[in-house]
């Protein structure tokens, strides 16, 4: 017969053997009943069916090594077309020569986002770095991109182009939307009637129209109306374009974090005494963004895919210039490595965005709801 | 009525509400409120549940505007603008049925909000003003977790704390203890008991007559918008005029 049990003194037992390790956890969870069994041998012979041959084009069959086409010979893909048009791939048409500015503002991005993600970094000197990434950095890129001042040579903007000129374009974009979308999400939510109804013209004119009319429009018919020497330059239209565009589309987001805000914090910053914008600033906004983080890196993430679109007006990102690459003479027939290398660039992004956004969450919850 | 209490109250009227009415719409929720507060007097405020007793003292900062009459605070009168508005919250403090403490920053940072943003205060001395009130409340030793980390209890005291560090000298209370789980409603009750014998003028809006008898100077009903009976609460509570106080008065002491 067992002992008597009393409360608080039952020592602790082992689990029940089966219960626990590889074996009992593949019995759980791939051959749980027969729909699941049968269902995990399927996925397991489509997963034969795809990787074995998947590997091979990209990996064991492909050629890695040579300058032209005759170097590749074995049946996989053919990297030595993306190794020979890298350059221009990376950084379209700018000067090979003046290619170190642009590296230049990548390691400095680097070197001073890095801190950011350390935590023992005192919270002020990553604001003053924010603070430098945010404002600084913008203005600072704008004269090195565009050179012509400084003993700089100038590079006009039809020579940018690859990975640059998405980079480029995306974040300018990224930069510009947020703080625009913030404003826009307030004054469609103001009691001021004139500024409610400017936001809400402006975000519903932005969200009806589809982005290839945007850039249409920045390109083609604007330089009809306004004489050529006070249009600015193409790029300059488009990133207006883009940037307009977008905040329209982050303004809804991050309304949608307004309104899920209790009344109460609202009323509780306003019995302290704190105006308008101070209590939108630091009580409002910061609960309403961390709460919209996934909506608004979402918008990010369809920004950086949509500069592609730029093609149309003329304007060769990474897409557009492994397209371009793909019917050159010499290299026709290698569209597939170009797209995949394309697609692979564009993951890399979008998956360190979606990455961040995930650590950004965890690090800003505050253990509320 | 106690003789030191007595002392404190002086004659000069605080918060004055004149012919003050207020609608929703077409619901008239405020009927021709007239009430004088004396600076130091602590006044409790009860009634039936949309009798307009929140709505009357959350006017008294416009957290509600009224339409009619006049609300005049310390000299203040409070009309559209803006100014004025925050001039009268600064001095006003508020402390709410949900406690409405920012959950995104940690209690310290919840204290020294306003006194850093609105009185201007270094933040050094903000935070030696911020434990100063988490002692009075008895609860300095949370002051860097976050408010979801907290019981009710101790969010209300901290809630009270931060209205203090603005150094106000009217506090309005909507409610305090409703939405709290009845062990934790004595320790909510024994910090507004302590800073009653301070002398600060208050208006709660509350259903516990316990504290009612205890520190008030004047209960008032209200009911359907209007301010039915007013009195101290001896006679208030022992003999109420009113046919409708009466059976509030039963309903809620009465089990």
């Amino acid at each position: 017969m067992a002992e008597k049990y009393t409360p608080g003194t039952h020592p602790d037992l082992p689990p029940p053997k089966n219960l626990v390790g590889p074996a009992a956890w593949i019995r759980d969870n791939l051959f749980s009943g027969p729909v699941n069994s049968i269902m995990t041998l399927f996925c397991l012979y489509l997963l034969w069916v795809i990787v074995p041959p998947l590997v091979n084009w990209l990996f064991l069959n492909a050629d890695w090594i040579g300058t032209s086409r005759d170097d590749c010979s074995k049946e996989g893909a053919c990297w030595v077309f993306i190794d020979v048009w890298m350059r221009q791939l990376m950084y379209g048409r700018y000067p090979a020569e003046e290619i170190w500015r642009i590296n230049l503002s990548y390691i400095l991005v680097v070197l001073t986002a890095l801190p950011l993600f350390f935590k023992a970094v005192p919270s002020k000197v990553k604001g003053a770095l924010a603070g430098v990434l945010l404002i600084v950095y913008p203005i600072v890129f704008f004269y090195l991109y565009v050179g012509g001042s400084f003993g700089l040579e100038f590079v006009e903007t039809p020579r940018w182009g690859g990975l640059f000129l998405t980079l480029v374009i995306a974040v300018t974009g990224i930069v510009a939307s947020l703080p625009l979308g913030i404003v826009l999400a307030l004054g469609r939510r103001s009691e001021m009637p004139v500024v409610k109804s400017l936001c809400v013209v402006f975000i519903e004119f932005w969200r009806g129209i589809p982005l290839i009319t945007v850039l249409f429009m920045a390109s083609v018919m604007f330089p009809l109306f306004v004489p050529e020497d006070l249009s600015p330059d193409k790029l300059v239209r488009a990133l207006v374009g883009v940037a307009l565009f977008s905040s329209a589309y982050m303004a809804e987001v991050i309304r949608g974090g307004l309104q899920a805000i209790p009344k109460g914090q609202y009323e509780a910053a306003a019995a302290m005494g704190l105006s308008y914008w101070k209590s939108m600033l630091l009580v409002i906004l910061p609960q309403a963004l961390k709460m919209v983080i996934p909506g608004i890196v979402n918008t990010f993430i369809g920004l950086f895919k949509d500069t592609t679109l730029v093609l149309i007006i003329g304007l060769f990102d990474l897409l557009g210039m492994a397209q371009a690459a793909a019917t050159n003479t010499d290299w026709l027939g290698f569209t597939i490595e170009g797209y995949v290398f394309a697609a692979f660039g564009f993951f890399v992004f979008c998956f360190a965005m979606s990455r961040y956004s995930q650590r950004l969450e965890r690090a800003l919850d505050t253990g509320h709801k | 009525m106690s003789e030191q209490q007595k002392r404190e109250m002086s004659d000069e009227t605080v918060i004055r509400l004149v012919g003050m009415h207020k609608w929703y719409g077409d619901f008239h929720v405020l009927k021709d409120i007239n009430l004088d507060v004396k600076r130091g007097e602590r006044i409790v405020i009860c009634g039936p549940s949309g009798s307009g007793k929140s709505t009357m003292i959350r006017c008294i900062n416009r957290l509600e505007e009224h339409q009619q009459g006049q609300i005049i605070i310390e000299d203040t009168e409070l009309t559209n603008d803006v100014k004025n508005i925050e001039e009268v919250r600064r001095e006003v403090g508020m402390c709410f049925q949900h406690f409405n403490l920012f959950p995104h920053l940690t209690i310290l940072d919840n204290l020294t909000l306003a006194p850093i943003w609105v009185r201007k205060m270094p933040k050094k001395e903000a935070e030696e003003l911020a434990m100063h009130y988490l002692e009075r409340v008895k609860i300095p030793e949370q002051a860097d977790k976050y408010p979801g980390q907290l019981s009710g209890g101790q969010q209300q005291r901290v809630a009270i704390a931060r209205s203090l560090c603005m150094k106000p000298n009217i506090m309005l209370f909507d409610e305090p203890t409703s939405a709290l789980d009845p062990e934790m409603i004595a320790e909510v009750l024994d910090v507004m008991v302590t800073l009653a014998e301070e002398g600060m003028t208050m208006l709660c809006v509350t259903h516990e007559m316990g504290f009612a008898r205890k520190v008030a100077d004047r209960v008032i009903f209200m009911d359907g918008g209007e301010i039915i009976e007013e009195n101290t609460p001896e006679p208030f509570f022992n003999n109420p005029q009113n046919e409708r106080t009466q059976l509030f008065l039963s309903q809620i002491l009465n089990h």
